[in-house]
């Protein structure tokens, strides 16, 4: 019986964190279907209204004022959000597996460049970049918003950490059975990376879904506006926010990373119970 | 023909020697097991037949063909590693049929060289699994299978026994030989266990600091070591050295007190040179009228009884005779010409008799 009073602080203490994140979720839930004046006031009942679900297919098809139609924001985010996780994964593969398992002149020295990036993240050289972009004609392009992100070092290091724990055998015995370096990468160290990888995608997913910065300044154009962007430009200045349609907003942008997460960490938590290594 | 042949193979990392000038020969289908402390250069020399290490010098010939350029696939060998190296995403089908699939060969051919080698090691109901649902024996196996498909001019292994346990080693030890009796491939076996190089090898190498210092058949190894080192590695518990001096035209040490008489053994030094007497613990006999040692311990194995004796700072002595044996403080012995080594304290080399010497082949 001690055990189970023992049990029940920690017990509160969850709860009361599990409130306290999920509380704002739900009330941006049940916001979204309420009266824009109401929450306006602060007066947001905590019980959805579902004659108001119609908000999300107004969001959805028609936007609000001051922003273009959420679906294309949500797609923009995507195709960002992957082509920025997609990019770097392409990126660090290959760089980690040359600094790790290759002898060649300047190998440390190309190891600490990228290192170095890893300081210079793009918030720090904002204004170089843009410049750059700009003098490459890129700004207002997916292109000129995606490429800046995709390069950086992050990638790389886990990856390196990855190889370095690969045992010297494994590669011998690739090398005896006569698999050449690019083969040995495909069939043998990205498979076994599988789980590294899965992990890495989950988390440069939501590290390019959420960005705001760079999206603000190198793309003006409306069509360019991610969905985090489109939030921002919901809540007007000067105009009335419709704040149920921002609520609603909100929701939609949440649900692609939490799904993200939802469906990878199945795959990779099977990946890291079963031991590749 | 030749299996394998070495000549003046030298290795070194940096200002570091490893491989301090190898010759070597192995008959077709001959098992050579390469056994040395670690450190010796056993598994460098290894790696440098695998072709997985350059060496700094020398050449390496299998079969024949003059391979010492070439990388480790176009050698025609087959290399088992001690921690199994097994592809972990693999099933242990893809694991054997790997090094077949990048040489081209049509599936059936592969299908038929794998099913034939798992038969040939009981993994038939195993294909499908993946390395981390087996236990250690079985991935063994698979390594081992592995290197049969490939059919290859020479199998090389690299301590292949040292991650299991003791019952499983011994199990896995005549398997190895069995197999290797059968497929009749040249080997080249490394390892720092004493019994597995006694029990696997047609012939012994016996490395230490880079160089050979021994190559003979286990029984020669064990009966007659070439230098104090291989005396003192091969046998377990070591061979007992005793430093004394030569005397009576050669026929006869002086250790501490006593004189020790070599037989009909008679060496061509002159009396008063300065040798190391060498006995194994279990050929030292229990003698009324012998040399008195004081018992320090005594170890028990079950059948057998371990007996170290001598004084703190002073030559120790074991000995290994049938448990039970009943034991004062201090004991006397004896030790039997025919079982005595006689090796030069300066060099540490072997003693020939030139009279008659013992009858060991």
């Amino acid at each position: 019986m001690r055990r189970r009073t023992l049990n029940l602080i920690p017990h509160a203490v969850m709860i009361l964190a599990i409130l306290l994140f999920a509380l704002p979720i739900w009330i941006a839930i049940a916001g979204s279907t309420q009266d824009s004046a109401a929450i306006a006031r602060g007066d947001v009942s905590l019980i959805p209204n579902l004659s108001g679900l119609g908000v999300y297919r107004d969001v959805l098809m028609n936007g609000s004022a001051g922003a273009g139609p959420v679906w294309r924001a949500l797609l923009v985010s995507a195709g960002m959000a992957l082509a920025i996780a997609f990019g770097k994964i392409a990126l660090s593969l290959p760089s980690a597996y040359a600094v790790t398992f290759f002898r060649f002149p300047f190998r440390m020295a190309a190891f600490w460049l990228i290192f170095l990036t890893l300081m210079l993240p793009v918030e720090v050289r904002l204004i170089p970049t843009f410049q750059v972009m700009s003098s490459l004609d890129l700004i207002n392009s997916f292109t000129g918003l995606t490429i800046p992100l995709i390069a950086s070092a992050t990638a790389t290091l886990l990856f390196r950490q990855t190889f370095l724990a690969v045992p010297d055998e494994l590669v011998e015995a690739a090398r005896i059975d006569g698999a050449g370096p690019l083969r040995f990468l495909r069939d043998i160290l990205i498979p076994i990376s599988g789980a590294n990888i899965a992990a890495l995608f989950v988390i440069l997913f939501v590290y390019g879904w959420n960005q705001y910065l760079w999206p603000l300044l190198v793309a003006t154009d409306p069509k360019l506006d991610t969905v985090v962007i489109s939030i921002v430009k919901m809540i007007g200045v000067d105009t009335a926010t419709e704040w149920n349609k921002v609520m609603a907003t909100a929701v939609l942008a949440l649900i692609p990373p939490v799904a993200v997460v939802l469906l990878m960490q199945r795959w990779f938590v099977k990946g890291l119970t079963e031991g590749d290594k | 023909m030749a299996g394998l042949q070495l000549d003046g193979l030298r290795k070194s990392f940096g200002s570091n020697e490893i491989l301090k000038g190898v010759d070597l020969a192995l008959a077709d289908g001959e098992m050579l097991v390469i056994v040395g402390a670690s450190g010796c250069g056993k598994s460098t020399l290894l790696r440098v037949v695998a072709g997985l290490e350059t060496p700094t010098a020398g050449r390496v010939q299998i079969d024949g063909r003059d391979v010492t350029d070439l990388d480790p696939s176009a050698r025609d060998i087959a290399m088992v590693f001690q921690n199994y190296a097994l592809y972990p995403h693999m099933s242990v089908f893809d694991n054997m049929a790997y090094g077949l699939k990048i040489r081209g060969l049509p599936r059936a051919e592969i299908r038929a060289k794998v099913d034939a080698a798992s038969a040939l090691l009981g993994l038939e109901a195993l294909l499908e699994r993946k390395p981390r649902q087996l236990s250690g024996g079985q991935r063994q196996r698979v390594a081992m299978g592995r290197a049969i498909v490939r059919d290859p001019k020479l199998f090389l292994f690299d301590e292949p026994l040292s991650n299991l346990d003791a019952k499983l080693r011994v199990q896995m030890r005549g398997e190895i030989r069995r197999l290797q009796r059968r497929l009749k491939v040249t080997s080249l076996y490394v390892t720092h266990d004493q019994v597995e190089a006694m029990t696997l090898g047609d012939r012994l190498l016996v490395m230490h600091q880079g160089v050979p210092v021994q190559l003979a058949t286990p029984t020669e190894v064990y009966a007659r070591p070439a230098d104090t080192y291989v005396a003192g590695f091969i046998g377990s518990p070591a061979m007992n050295l005793l430093p004394g001096l030569l005397g009576r035209n050669g026929t006869m040490v002086r250790v501490a007190d006593a004189d020790i008489d070599l037989g009909p053994q008679r060496l061509d030094r002159p009396d008063g040179h300065p040798v190391i007497l060498g006995i194994r613990p279990e050929h030292v006999v229990l003698d009324a009228s012998g040399m008195t040692w004081p018992v320090e311990v005594v170890e028990h194995l079950g059948a057998e009884m371990l007996v170290h004796a001598g004084r703190p700072g002073e030559a120790a002595l074991t000995l290994k005779i049938a448990n039970g044996t009943p034991l004062s403080d201090a004991i006397r012995v004896s030790f039997p010409s025919a079982h005595i080594h006689v090796f030069d304290q300066a060099t540490g080399l072997r003693f020939e008799s030139i009279g008659s010497g013992p009858s060991s082949s």
